[in-house]
């Protein structure tokens, strides 16, 4: 992969990082009036998530990560990895679990959602914004209620438990942010 | 295709032409002359945190290479010795590789010269050009080693290296860095000195380490040779960069020769001295004090804009 200077250090840009690949988040130019000049940058390590600031001198590299973000179809979980496919080429991934994260709580069968691939394999899975998923478990609506009131949980058919109106009853779909976790609306079959 | 278009409103053009027509009110009722040096420069500045832009190729150039500005300074010095009086230049100025929300690889600089005035009497009148463009306000001055004792509890003359890299680590992740005392010391006022000093208003730091006096004379306070040098920070943004001027030949050809050795050390590019300006010394530099100062971080204040692409007509991605 190529190097790339601190001037070059742009937001989105994947570079290798004490053996880790990383994302630049931020990158500030800092100089004194005379002297030396500095580069604050932020930085993600993609594999651990860690988000912090480490101060370059400006003009220093860093070798370019070799990381892709593609849109892929969830396939299935066969109890140990979780299988995607790339649209165009039908190629198969295989993520682990610490590639896949808590991401699992959101992926259903044959839905699109993007997944990081670094040196070609799966580092990191990122569910679409929006899912739309079963309640296959909570407690009996109470009649009467309508859009005013409570909440209550409600277990989804990936297992995640989301807080939803007290109107919702089993083998509904609904729709949630998996950004947030949060309970959006109702859907019609 | 959009980015044809402008990087600043028409507000930030007009804010700019109201600025620039008030500093030239303010020199004309002093007595300063404006004048304007060459933009292309046939020497290049030797300091080795300064990269300058080239011109190469053309017919007035043949085979020889011109350096855009990076400060009027030398000419300007040069006018001085001819018997200029005081004078001030409103110029572009170009810096390799200085690009962010602070700075931009062509700016704009206002430059000025008082024969017969020293640090302290140069920073008063700095003070009141700032206000005459910004608004009345009060302002203060610390020296280098002050500051660094308010701020941070750090003294950046008698710390060993050690207890200032020390410093320095405990406040920022650098990782590995190495450096000289000067990294140390610029880390520590750009990382956790700035933001301090953001909080104190106009403020002026004066008497910088010798090592960083750059073209400025040498003084001696508390035991300690100083650099009779000035920056001005206003809301903890670096403004105005200003000497008591150094105008011994011999002395300023012994600095130009060290940063061609620091430059050596560092793998960068050695530059030829500019003979004419030590020759203008030999024949006599007035005692004077000069500054620089950044207009366009000047209208970033006046307009409160964080970020100075918005407030130049085309920053560089568009020009």
């Amino acid at each position: 992969m190529a190097n790339f200077s601190t001037s070059e250090f742009k937001p989105g840009l994947k570079v290798m990082f004490e053996g880790d690949p990383c994302s630049i988040l931020e990158n500030e130019f800092v100089k004194p009036g005379k002297g030396q000049a500095f580069n604050r940058v932020r930085l993600r390590n993609l594999r651990s998530g860690r988000v912090w600031e480490r101060t370059f001198k400006s003009g220093e590299s860093l070798e370019g990560a070799d990381v892709v973000d593609r849109t892929m179809q969830y396939l299935y979980n066969d109890g140990e990895f979780w299988y995607f496919m790339e649209p165009d080429t039908f190629e198969q991934h295989q993520a682990d679990a610490k590639a896949v994260g808590d991401a699992y709580l959101w992926l259903k069968d044959q839905d699109n959602c993007e997944v990081t691939l670094y040196n070609g394999s799966p580092l990191a899975v990122t569910p679409a914004n929006f899912v739309e998923l079963d309640i296959v478990e909570t407690d009996p609506g109470l009649k009467g209620d309508t859009a005013q009131g409570g909440t209550k949980p409600a277990k989804l058919s990936t297992g995640a438990v989301v807080k939803v109106p007290l109107f919702v009853t089993i083998g509904e779909v609904v729709r949630v942010d998996t950004r947030t976790g949060e309970y959006q609306n109702r859907v019609s079959k | 295709m959009t980015d044809w278009c402008p990087g600043a409103q028409q507000e930030a053009l007009r804010a700019r032409a109201s600025l620039l027509a008030s500093v030239r009110a303010f020199f004309a009722e002093r007595g300063v002359l404006e004048v304007e040096t060459p933009l292309l420069c046939s020497r290049g500045i030797t300091d080795p945190a300064i990269e300058p832009l080239l011109a190469r190729g053309g017919f007035s150039l043949g085979t020889n290479i011109r350096y855009l500005q990076t400060s009027p300074e030398y000419a300007m010095k040069r006018l001085l010795a001819a018997g200029s009086g005081p004078i001030y230049q409103v110029c572009k100025a170009f810096r390799d590789g200085e690009a962010g929300s602070r700075h931009n690889p062509e700016f704009t600089l206002l430059e000025w010269y008082r024969p017969g005035m020293n640090q302290h009497q140069l920073m008063a009148e700095v003070a009141a050009l700032v206000c005459a463009c910004l608004g009345e306000r009060p302002w203060q001055a610390l020296s280098y080693r002050e500051l660094f004792q308010r701020s941070i509890g750090v003294d950046p003359f008698a710390d060993t290296l050690a207890s200032l890299q020390r410093s320095a680590r405990e406040r920022v992740d650098v990782g590995d860095l190495s450096g000289d005392r000067d990294l140390w010391l610029d880390l520590l006022l750009t990382h956790c000195i700035e933001p301090w000093l953001a909080q104190q208003g106009l403020c002026f730091v004066y008497d910088y380490p010798p090592s960083q006096a750059a073209l400025a004379r040498l003084g001696e306070r508390d035991g300690y040779v100083v650099g009779e040098r000035f920056e001005l920070y206003v809301d903890g943004i670096e403004l105005a960069n200003g000497y008591h001027e150094l105008g011994d030949p011999t002395e300023q050809r012994a600095r130009f020769e060290e940063d061609n050795r620091r430059r050596h050390a560092r793998n960068q590019e050695q530059r030829p001295l500019d003979e004419r300006l030590l020759a203008a010394l030999a024949a006599g530099l007035p005692d004077c004090s000069g500054v620089a100062l950044g207009v366009d971080r000047l209208l970033m204040l006046a307009t409160g804009e964080t970020d100075i692409r918005r407030l130049l007509s085309f920053p560089w991605d568009r020009s």
